[in-house]
Parts: structure tokens; C-alpha cells; sequence
């Protein structure tokens, strides 16, 4: 378990959700003739002037907003993610300059596979837990991609989600801890300079995403000595609708505690953004005292789990930038034709 | 490659950072260089549709986006703007629609080229 | 100040000149204009073009001009201001003769667009608009056109049907005019029923941007009067500029330097909007007409549009309107066409325009616009 010297949590957030959704039928009628399941109802398709970095900056412009605090305060803006737009050239540079961040800021991009954005979470807590930074932006942003008919295509989605990290004095909920379990795990990965990803089917499940979660989870609870029924809500990291109520069924969560969290069914796997976009969607409707559980997941693989408690902050806070259920309502759905033009699956040049 | 050229206008593109008198309190955007007695100021982004269009033959970069919709935005400070809109249909835009910036993709010059990215609007979400 | 006239022009055909080079079409317009006149009296030739540079196809359009024309080691020179490059030249060669320096000048307007395919052509014609304000945002001329249409239409309450009249007119008399690119004409039932270029702009309003050159010989009294034909002065003529984008005008729908130049043109030829019998503008759409007319002072503002819908823009109307066809039917050579514009209202003054005659012409307007008016060059031009 890992705890910083000062206490702290978390000061603002934002999100961000595509306009556009493709339904997983559609992906199955071309490539399955739209026979046997689908793994979510429908993923968000980013449009085609949108990406990592566009997309942290409208989340990272509400977290700024909800926190109330200006862009200079911030000494760091981090971008997690697996799809920066730029091999070499961070996205956290034009994300700092967008908010009006720079120059004095620390930007970095991360990767972790779907844990990139929670690395950065950690990494803030520890930074203004020492009182190095007030305030650190975290984000989590991805415009994933599968490989046409693959089973990823199904769920590859796209998104963000942007945490303030600031004194927990501050906060809207505190961090108590958070633990990180990591372990080499060929269960998913894409070589540099590749377009799409590969991944090992059943290789990840057990062990990859259920034994991390599992880990990582148990041990933070059996530290804070709490256990699930302690906690209002519950957030997993979640590649599809299946697996995020499966784990939480194994650590003994019920439907009611994930259902607020659970965002895949109707967006897909927002990757970086997936449990923080659901940890977000919690603090829409969280009361004061509430106590929330994360816990992300990223092949390679690790789990990260967060303990988070609601303070009397939510309820004004909140109003302050667009809520979740305003990016879910706008959806509007578009073809195979459309989606494969606009996500570069034609033959341009 | 012209990458000065978009680099320097980064503050105006990406957050709408334009200039503001601070004796008359005049605000104009895009700013100018060279004139100190104007200070740089960021605009609330919030605007009304003066005009738009929808582009149908585009000019050569912007292939995959067309048909795209091009505006000319009003801003609540008062200078006005050509931009695009995006995350809407023609048909849900009229004249005096209220929009808000957000900032996109506006170029991708190429595999070995820059990936521009700089002001649009969009109808205002909440 | 010496008065200077035009007593000479020509012109190709304007269409799609695959196998012709900017220097071949100029020679061929100037071969036209120079008729009885020694080639090598002329002491400097003006270019004009818009896109030369930008559609690289050639720079130092002079030289190169000079070169194609036969007129080696002449001085030569070429100008830019978009769409209003032939009125800017037309000016630089009237200065120079009534200054006394010249008596002389070629002007030659020339444009080579089918060298390029569409997408690098709509880029080099939004160079006209302000490069790092609108035309990164995928803004075209036609676009910013079309927003100027939509907000008169909400504006004054006008259809986009009532600006057909424009393009009808436009084909009728392009129907007559040997060297137009379209030689039919048009129904504003056709015009409603074709499809959007840029909404609410129908694409048979919209002008089609070829290949042309064309030639006016600008002289002074001295040669005029040797030649003994009718003669054309130049009796006024002005350029000016607005902002250069549209955004940064205070009211869009106002072009400006549409208005300078045409009341500083009619000013110094001593002359008012109602002296002038046929006229040329930069009517690649009938928005683009309309605004010029307001600007010039030929309608109130709002009503311009009423002009074409009351028939005052046709050969009988009170002010006729592109004789020749105009940029829709005549066809859209940018640089070169406000050299077209000369050519057709020469015609009209010496009586030679044949079915599209306007009768007792004496007084004719031209005005070229560059992009959306952020240079218009107005000149007026009397028969003596």
C-alpha cells in the first residue's frame, strides 16, 4: 500500500466521450453476418479532427474548471496513453499549452497500455504528497484501435478522462491509498510502428486482467482493512461488459456498486480513460461521504487500486463543466462505411 | 515543411488567446505582434454563428474531412472568426446559434509533416 | 497628367487549353490586339496573374511573358492581387502613360489553371483569403461566398432562387460570345434544381475556373490619334484594399474597397453610377454581383439582388451586366479576368459587340475584386 506524506485527492475532473458510436451489431454484420454475440452494446468512435490530444484537452479544461484553481497553478500535466498522436513529440506539451499551462510545467506522456492514465494518477498523488506541486492534471486518453474483424474492433473506443490532483483539504474526494501490482504478462501488446494489436483471446482473462485486479484489489482492502461492502461504488477497468462484473463478482462487489461505473456497454473500452471515465461518471452522482473503489488494469500487465471518499466539495463542484451523462446523450450512430473511412481503414494514398 | 508558421500563432490556435487593451478594454483577436500596449487575454470561447457553409470541394489536405461545415463565428467579446464546426449536422446550425471553442485537429500535413491543431466550435453541449 | 487610352485588345477562347502554354495564350491575345500596330512600339508589358506562382506553374511572369510574346529585353513585370490582378495592372500601365514616361503599355492578363488537378487549384484560389486565419480552417472563396449568401438571405429576407437571374443572364449573353467557355443558356429552374458547391450556393451559380489570356493596349493621345479608330479613354480609375479577412471587416456583407475604388474611379472621370451605361464586375456567383453593385452605388443596400430580378442587369435593362457572359459564362480566368473585362466593354464602346451590343454605349464600368474584395480596382471608360 502506498500513502503519501501529506494527504490528498482528487480537486477537479472532466471528461470527454466522442460524439460519434458504432453499434457492435454493425461491426458484426460485416464481419460475422451478425450472428453470435457482441461483447458491449455499442463503443464511441472518435470523429475525424479528433485524438489523444484533443480529447485530453477538453477533459483536462473541465478539470480545470471544476477545481477552480487557474492553469499556471499546475506544475504538472500528464498524458496517459497507448495512441499519442506522435511517436516522438509529447502530447503533453500541446495539451499544457492549450489549458495555458506552460511554460512553467512539468508534461510528460505515459504508457501503460489501459493503465497509462492511472500511472499518471499515482505518480501526481506522490508528487503533491510530498509537496513538490500544489496541483498535478493527470489524464487518461485514447482513440483505440483493432484490427478489422478482430474481436478488439468489437470494444477499441475511444476517450478521456482528466483528474486534479491537489491537498485533500481541497478535494471533492480524498485518495486514503493506493497500491500498484505489476507482473510480466505477454497478454496484450503492439510492436512499434504497427497499426493495430495483438492479444492471446482466453491468455487475457486468467491470469492477466481477473488475477491483477484480484491482487491488487484484495491487497489494498486487506491493508485499509476494509472489504466491499465498506464502499458506496465500485469502478474496474473494463475492456467489455462482461469482464468488470465478473471481477467484481469474484471480490464479492455487487451489480448495484459497478452499475453507476460501468460506461462499456454504451461506449466500448475507453483504454487509459475506461476506469477513471467510470470513476468520473461516479462522482456525477456521488453524495458527500460516499466511498468509491478503483481499480484500473493494463496488459503488460498491471492493476492499480485506488480508495477514495466523497467530500461535501461533489455537490457544488460538479456543476461547474459538462457531466458524463451530457457526452453519453449525444450520441449518434454511424456505419461500418463512415467508421472505417474516418479511423483510416481505407486506402487513401 | 512550414513549421514556424504554425508554431507561432500556438497560443491564439489552441486556446484562443487574444489581446485585450487594458486602457480602453478593447479586445481584439487574432492579436498583433510588435504593439506592448496591448496584453494577452484569453477569450471565454463562447460565440453566435454569423454565417456558415458546407464545403464540398475542399482544398487540398482536407479530402477525408469534407463535407465539412465552415462558419464565421461572432464572439461574446466581439471580434469575429472563420472557423469550422464539428460534432454537429448542417441541419441542426442557424444563423445566431449559440457555439463554443473547442480545440481540434486541423491538419495533417502528411506521415513526415505536422498534425495541426487549433480552434473549432461546436453547438454548445450543456 | 496625360489621357490615356485603350486602342487595342484581344483575347483567346476561354476554356481548357491542355496543350497550351501562360506564354502561348499570351501571345496569341496580344497578336489580336496589336492588329495594325508594330509590335515592338510597345515599351513595357504588365502581367497579370493570380496563380502562376501559387498553382507553380511559373514565376517571373514577365520575363517569361516577354519571352513567349517576342518582345525580349522589353521591361516586363507581373502583378498579383488574386481576382483583382488585371484592374491593378490596367492602373500601373494607366500611371505610366499619363505620367509621360510611356506611351506604350501592353497589358496582359493570363491565367493556367488546367495544369493542376481541383484540390491543388481550390488551395491556390484560397490564397487569396488570409492564409493563417481562414484558409487553414478549410476556408474557399466559394465557402466564404456562400456565407456572405446565406447571411443576406437572412438578412433582407431573400431565396437563394431570387440570385438566378445572375447566372441566367450571364449564360444568355455568354451565348453570343464566340470566345465564352459556356455558349448555352440557363433556366433559373436549372439553377434551383442543380446541386449545392457550397450550401445555400448552387453550383450553376458558381462560376467554372479555365485557362485565357487577355490583351488592351494602353496608349497616349499621340498613338491613339494615329490610328484614327474609335477611341476608349480611360477616364477614371482607382484601386483600394480592405482587411484582408473577411472576418476582420466590420460588416461582411460590405466590400469596402468596392466602394472606394468605384467612387474614387467615378470621382476623377467626373462621373456618377448613373452616367454609366454597361458594366463588368466579379460576379463569380450573384451574391458576389449583388454586394459589387451595392458597393458601387448601382443599388441600395438590400436590394441589389432586386437589380437582377428586374431585369436592370440585361442588354436593355438601366445597367447591363456582364455582356460578355461574365466569370460564369465567360469563364473564371482570376488573374486575367479584369484584362477579359476590358476586352469586352472596348468592344462594347467601339460598337463591335455584336448581338450583344448594348445600344449607344458610352460610358461602361469595370471592376475586379482580388479573393473577397481586399483589392478591387475600378475603372472607367468613355468613348470619345
Amino acid at each position: 500500500m502506498m500513502r503519501p506524506s501529506k494527504p490528498v485527492g482528487i480537486i477537479g475532473y472532466g471528461v470527454y466521450i466522442p460524439r460519434y458510436r458504432i453499434a457492435a451489431r454493425e461491426i458484426s454484420r460485416i464481419w460475422a453476418d451478425g450472428q453470435g454475440g457482441v461483447p458491449v452494446d455499442a463503443k464511441s468512435v472518435p470523429g475525424p479532427d479528433e485524438d489523444t490530444i484533443t480529447m485530453s484537452i477538453e477533459a483536462g479544461r473541465s478539470a480545470l474548471a471544476r477545481a477552480g484553481v487557474s492553469a499556471a497553478q499546475l506544475s504538472a500535466v500528464w498524458v496517459g496513453s497507448e495512441s499519442h498522436p506522435y511517436s516522438v513529440k509529447p502530447s503533453g506539451t500541446i495539451v499544457a499549452e492549450a489549458l495555458g499551462t506552460t511554460p512553467w510545467v512539468s508534461t510528460a506522456d505515459w504508457e501503460f497500455a489501459c493503465k497509462a492514465g492511472s500511472e499518471a494518477l499515482t505518480a501526481g498523488m506522490g508528487m503533491v504528497g510530498s509537496g513538490m506541486a500544489e496541483y498535478v492534471l493527470a489524464i487518461g486518453a485514447d482513440t483505440a484501435q483493432g484490427r478489422p474483424g478482430d474481436a478488439l474492433e468489437y470494444t477499441a473506443a475511444a476517450g478521456a478522462a482528466a483528474l486534479l490532483v491537489g491537498p485533500a483539504e481541497q478535494a471533492l474526494a480524498s485518495i486514503e491509498a493506493t497500491c500498484s501490482y505489476v507482473q510480466d504478462t505477454p497478454d496484450f501488446f503492439r510492436r512499434a510502428d504497427r497499426a493495430y494489436p495483438v492479444h492471446g483471446n482466453r491468455f487475457t482473462g486468467e491470469p492477466a486482467y481477473f488475477g491483477q485486479i484480484r491482487h491488487a484489489a484484495t491487497q489494498l482492502m486487506n491493508e485499509l482493512g476494509t472489504k466491499p461492502a465498506d464502499y458506496t461504488y465500485a469502478v474496474f477497468h473494463q475492456p467489455n461488459t462482461r469482464f468488470p462484473q465478473t471481477v467484481g463478482k469474484q471480490l464479492g462487489f455487487s451489480p448495484e456498486q459497478i452499475a453507476q461505473g460501468l460506461l462499456a456497454p454504451k461506449i466500448g473500452n475507453t483504454y487509459s480513460a475506461a476506469a477513471l471515465l467510470g470513476l468520473c461518471a461516479i462522482f456525477d452522482v456521488a453524495k458527500p461521504g460516499d466511498t468509491i473503489f478503483v481499480t484500473s488494469y493494463g496488459s503488460g500487465s498491471g492493476s492499480d487500486a485506488y480508495a477514495l471518499r466523497v467530500t461535501d466539495a461533489i455537490t457544488e463542484r460538479r456543476k461547474r463543466a459538462p457531466l458524463t451523462a451530457a457526452y453519453l446523450a449525444r450520441e449518434k450512430f454511424v456505419d461500418y462505411a463512415v467508421y472505417a473511412k474516418w479511423r483510416g481503414k481505407l486506402v487513401m494514398e | 515543411m512550414d513549421l514556424a508558421k504554425h508554431w507561432r500563432q500556438r497560443a491564439a490556435r489552441y486556446r484562443l488567446e487574444g489581446q485585450r487593451n487594458p486602457t480602453s478594454g478593447a479586445v481584439r483577436f487574432p492579436p498583433e505582434p510588435g504593439e506592448t500596449d496591448w496584453q494577452p487575454f484569453a477569450l471565454s470561447g463562447q460565440g453566435t454563428v454569423y454565417s456558415f457553409t458546407v464545403v464540398r470541394q475542399p482544398p487540398a489536405g482536407l479530402a477525408e474531412e469534407a463535407p465539412y461545415i465552415l462558419a464565421m463565428v461572432k464572439l461574446a467579446e466581439g471580434p469575429m472568426i472563420t472557423a469550422q464546426l464539428t460534432d454537429c449536422d448542417p441541419e441542426q446550425i442557424t444563423i445566431d446559434l449559440p457555439v463554443e471553442m473547442v480545440t481540434r485537429r486541423l491538419r495533417d500535413l502528411g506521415p513526415d509533416g505536422l498534425l495541426v491543431y487549433g480552434y473549432k466550435f461546436r453547438p454548445q453541449i450543456s | 497628367m496625360q489621357p490615356v487610352y485603350i486602342i487595342g485588345s484581344g483575347q483567346t477562347a476561354v476554356a481548357e487549353h491542355w496543350d497550351r502554354t501562360a506564354g502561348s495564350l499570351a501571345a496569341e491575345a496580344l497578336q489580336a490586339a496589336l492588329g495594325p500596330i508594330a509590335k515592338h512600339r510597345i515599351q513595357a508589358l504588365y502581367v497579370a496573374n493570380a496563380l502562376g506562382s501559387a498553382l507553380h506553374v511559373q514565376s517571373q511572369l514577365g520575363a517569361a511573358i516577354a519571352s513567349a510574346t517576342g518582345l525580349h529585353g522589353a521591361e516586363a513585370v507581373a502583378f498579383d492581387a488574386a481576382g483583382a490582378s488585371g484592374g491593378v495592372v490596367l492602373r500601373q500601365a494607366y500611371l505610366a502613360v499619363a505620367s509621360g514616361v510611356y506611351d506604350l503599355v501592353a497589358v496582359v492578363g493570363v491565367e493556367k489553371v488546367t495544369d493542376v488537378l481541383d484540390a491543388r487549384l481550390e488551395d491556390g484560389l484560397a490564397l487569396a483569403s488570409d492564409a493563417d486565419w481562414e484558409a487553414v480552417h478549410g476556408s474557399t472563396l466559394t465557402a466564404q461566398w456562400a456565407m456572405l449568401m446565406r447571411r443576406y438571405m437572412h438578412q433582407y429576407g431573400y431565396d437563394a432562387i431570387d440570385f438566378a437571374p445572375f447566372p441566367v443572364n450571364a449564360h444568355a449573353n455568354g451565348a453570343a460570345n464566340p470566345k465564352a467557355l459556356y455558349r448555352f443558356p440557363i433556366t433559373a429552374e436549372k439553377v434551383r434544381s442543380a446541386g449545392a458547391i457550397a450550401d445555400p450556393l448552387s453550383l450553376l451559380d458558381s462560376a467554372t475556373v479555365a485557362d485565357g489570356a487577355a490583351v488592351v493596349l494602353v496608349a497616349s493621345a499621340g498613338i491613339a490619334h494615329e490610328l484614327g479608330s474609335p477611341l476608349v479613354r480611360i477616364a477614371g480609375s482607382a484601386v483600394a484594399t480592405d482587411a484582408l479577412a473577411l472576418h476582420g471587416r466590420p460588416d461582411p456583407l460590405w466590400l469596402g474597397a468596392a466602394a472606394r475604388s468605384a467612387a474614387g474611379a467615378l470621382g476623377s472621370a467626373g462621373l456618377s453610377t448613373g452616367d454609366v451605361q454597361v458594366l463588368e464586375l466579379t460576379d463569380p456567383h450573384g451574391i458576389a454581383a449583388t454586394l459589387a453593385l451595392e458597393a458601387c452605388g448601382f443599388a441600395e443596400r438590400g436590394v441589389g439582388v432586386q437589380l437582377a430580378r428586374e431585369g436592370a442587369i440585361t442588354l436593355t435593362g438601366a445597367t447591363p451586366l456582364a455582356t460578355g457572359g461574365g466569370c460564369k459564362a465567360r469563364g473564371d480566368t482570376v488573374g486575367a479576368n479584369g484584362v477579359f473585362q476590358l476586352v469586352e466593354l472596348t468592344r462594347q464602346l467601339r460598337g463591335e459587340a455584336g448581338k450583344a451590343q448594348v445600344n449607344g454605349a458610352r460610358v461602361a464600368l469595370a471592376q475586379c475584386l482580388g479573393g473577397i474584395g481586399a483589392t478591387a480596382a475600378t475603372h472607367v471608360l468613355v468613348a470619345e
